[in-house]
């Protein structure tokens, strides 16, 4: 209890810079925890696109981006015709810009496609979709943006199209992008007689290993993942994730090199003190777990104060109409424990020099100067 | 009469020895200690008087263990002090310092600044909560355990320090002008107080002090000057 009472006295004696140091932490902590739930949450949109209902993509082999996928439209037919499969759907993805907007994704899919027949139509009717070729239904938000309604013309790219329906989806990126006939997409892409992937939906799911092996024996060009295993290895994700777990990192690490300048002003008021716990028989191990202990604190209310910020900054992004769907809250455990986990480490090594130098304070010399 | 070697007078089991104890400061060119020798026999009150820097709190820290002697050797209850394995049980058990300053830790409390001995030694807050009530009873301080040290007055402080160095009941204190910063009537009244509470605890007590009257009030006075222990003044 004294010993408790000893790290959380340094703490209060100076509020403002344990204030300080823990806002550092908090802020880290916060930062990492939003650019990771919303590249988390982008991840999650992108492979809700891939998994709109369908348990298996088929693509091709060894390419870095789907966007450069070709798969053959005879591939698409003979697949279509395998017992095993109930539906296969081939989407052809391609990104355009129009003015004032220099990326709308634009999804090639046939009539029959899930996104096609389970939105939510807001307006113009689905089996208008794909009569004619420069017909294109617009997300909800692509609507928004492009300023466009039923009927109306939107040029996109290099061509204009007509738009025969809005439809809302619960995916951001669905609803802020373009639908077009295959067909149609095909042409604008230059991409005839292919499309980037086929989403595969079985008649029964314990027969995806069936279908996988199937795929690789016709196919030597692709391959077929489930979508939790496309997920996992897409070089795509695998880089966004590295990528928001090393912008989280450089936040945290400057946290840490705050905890490190608090403790270390710390150790040095109270050099005396240190001294006289020491002539009162406190062990180096002892000093340097005071100094542990009161770092541990500050990473610990660091941690906290950052969970809480970096919630509510995500509950606001998510309520700005311009970004509706494309942030999820939804915080994975797993990221909650290893943000914390990181948070105390860094506090802990943030003390590291501090403790040390604390250790090798010298009761004599310290004392010396009375 | 300039001895080599100042002798325990009394016949009592030897608590502390100096041999042929060398310091010096800023690489050898400050000698302050030049080949003391000392012995204190258990229950003893040694006083150790001389002017400013001619090595008596030098030689307190050395008996401490807070520093180690350029040459020579210095043990306490015939264990040598400064083997790093010995140096914690030392602090903890053997020996307790008052200085000058109190130096207590001003936002704990008189309690809380007692324990810090107990804590580093892991003894369990049953016996230590009653230690405390045992020294504060003798000093007159028992009404004022959760009082910070900002309320407390010098003597109160004073007193407060003398607790907490006997907390583990170490057989040997060390006290470097422990009345130094008192006024002369404070200053009496706690040296007596100090010199009660060794003898029932029947501690040995060297005190490096400036005032020779407190100094003749020991069962030893040693004189020091120009790095050496030269006589004993009474015995």
């Amino acid at each position: 209890m004294i010993f408790l009472k000893l790290i959380v006295t340094n703490l209060r004696r100076h509020r403002i810079r344990s204030f300080i140091s823990i806002a550092g932490i908090a802020f880290s902590v916060a930062a990492m925890l939003t650019v990771v739930t919303i590249l988390q949450g982008a991840i999650g949109m992108f492979s809700g696109i891939l998994s709109s209902d369908s348990e298996i993509i088929v693509f091709e082999r060894n390419v870095s981006d789907l966007f450069f996928s070709n798969v053959p439209a005879a591939a698409v037919e003979e697949i279509s015709s395998w017992p095993m499969v109930l539906h296969a759907d081939p989407v052809l993805f391609g990104v355009v810009s129009s003015a004032g907007h220099p990326i709308i994704t634009c999804f090639g899919v046939t009539a029959a496609d899930a996104r096609i027949r389970k939105a939510t139509w807001l307006a113009g009717d689905r089996l208008n979709f794909a009569q004619h070729t420069d017909d294109v239904v617009l997300g909800e938000r692509a609507a928004e943006f492009l300023e466009a309604t039923l009927g109306s013309h939107v040029p996109i790219g290099h061509a204009t199209f007509h738009v025969i329906g809005i439809l809302k989806t619960a995916n951001g990126f669905e609803d802020g992008g373009v639908f077009m006939p295959l067909g149609s997409a095909q042409s604008f892409f230059h991409k005839e007689g292919s499309s980037s992937v086929i989403t595969i939906k079985l008649r029964n799911k314990e027969e995806a290993a069936a279908f996988k092996s199937l795929v690789k024996a016709k196919y030597a060009n692709l391959i077929a993942l489930e979508d939790s295993e496309f997920t996992r290895s897409y070089s795509q994700f695998k880089i966004l994730k590295a990528t928001a777990w090393a912008v989280g990192g450089c936040g945290l690490l400057l946290g840490g090199l705050g905890v490190a300048n608090t403790m270390i002003m710390s150790v040095f008021t109270r050099i005396r003190e240190i001294a006289i716990l020491r002539v009162n028989g406190f062990s180096k191990p002892q000093i340097a777990g005071m100094i542990f202990g009161e770092s541990a604190i500050v990473s610990v209310f660091g941690a906290l104060a950052g969970l809480s910020v970096g919630t509510c900054f995500l509950y606001a992004l998510k309520l700005i109409p311009a970004l509706h769907g494309y942030i999820d809250v939804a915080i994975e455990p797993a990221i909650l424990f290893i943000v914390i986990l990181l948070a105390l480490l860094t506090g802990v090594a943030g003390a590291l020099y501090p403790a040390i130098y604390a250790m090798r304070i010298r009761a004599v010399e310290a004392l010396r100067f009375e | 009469m300039t001895l080599s070697t100042v002798k325990a007078s009394n016949n009592g089991r030897i608590v502390i020895r100096a041999e042929d104890v060398w310091k010096s400061y800023d690489e050898g060119t400050i000698a302050v200690l030049k080949g003391v020798d000392f012995e204190a026999a258990e229950g003893q009150t040694v006083a150790l008087c001389g002017p400013s820097g001619c090595g008596k709190s030098t030689l307190l820290h050395l008996f401490g263990g807070l520093d180690e002697p350029d040459r020579g050797r210095i043990s306490v209850n015939n264990s040598e002090v400064n083997r790093h394995r010995n140096l914690l049980r030392l602090l903890r058990h053997e020996v307790g310092f008052v200085f000058q300053l109190h130096n207590l830790i001003p936002d704990l409390t008189l309690a809380e600044n007692c324990f810090i001995p107990t804590v580093a030694a892991g003894i369990n807050r049953r016996t230590a909560q009653a230690r405390l009530q045992q020294l504060t009873d003798r000093t007159g301080l028992s009404h004022r355990l959760d009082h910070r040290i900002q309320k407390l007055s010098g003597g109160e402080r004073q007193r407060t320090a003398l607790c907490r160095a006997l907390m583990n009941r170490p057989k040997i204190l060390l006290a470097d002008e422990p009345t130094g910063s008192l006024d002369e009537q404070t200053s009496a009244a706690v040296f007596q107080l100090l010199l009660d509470v060794v003898a029932t605890e029947g501690v040995t007590l060297v005190m490096a002090t400036h005032d020779r009257g407190l100094a003749e009030r020991c069962d030893r006075v040693l004189e020091m000057h120009d790095g050496r222990i030269h006589e004993p003044v009474s015995a």
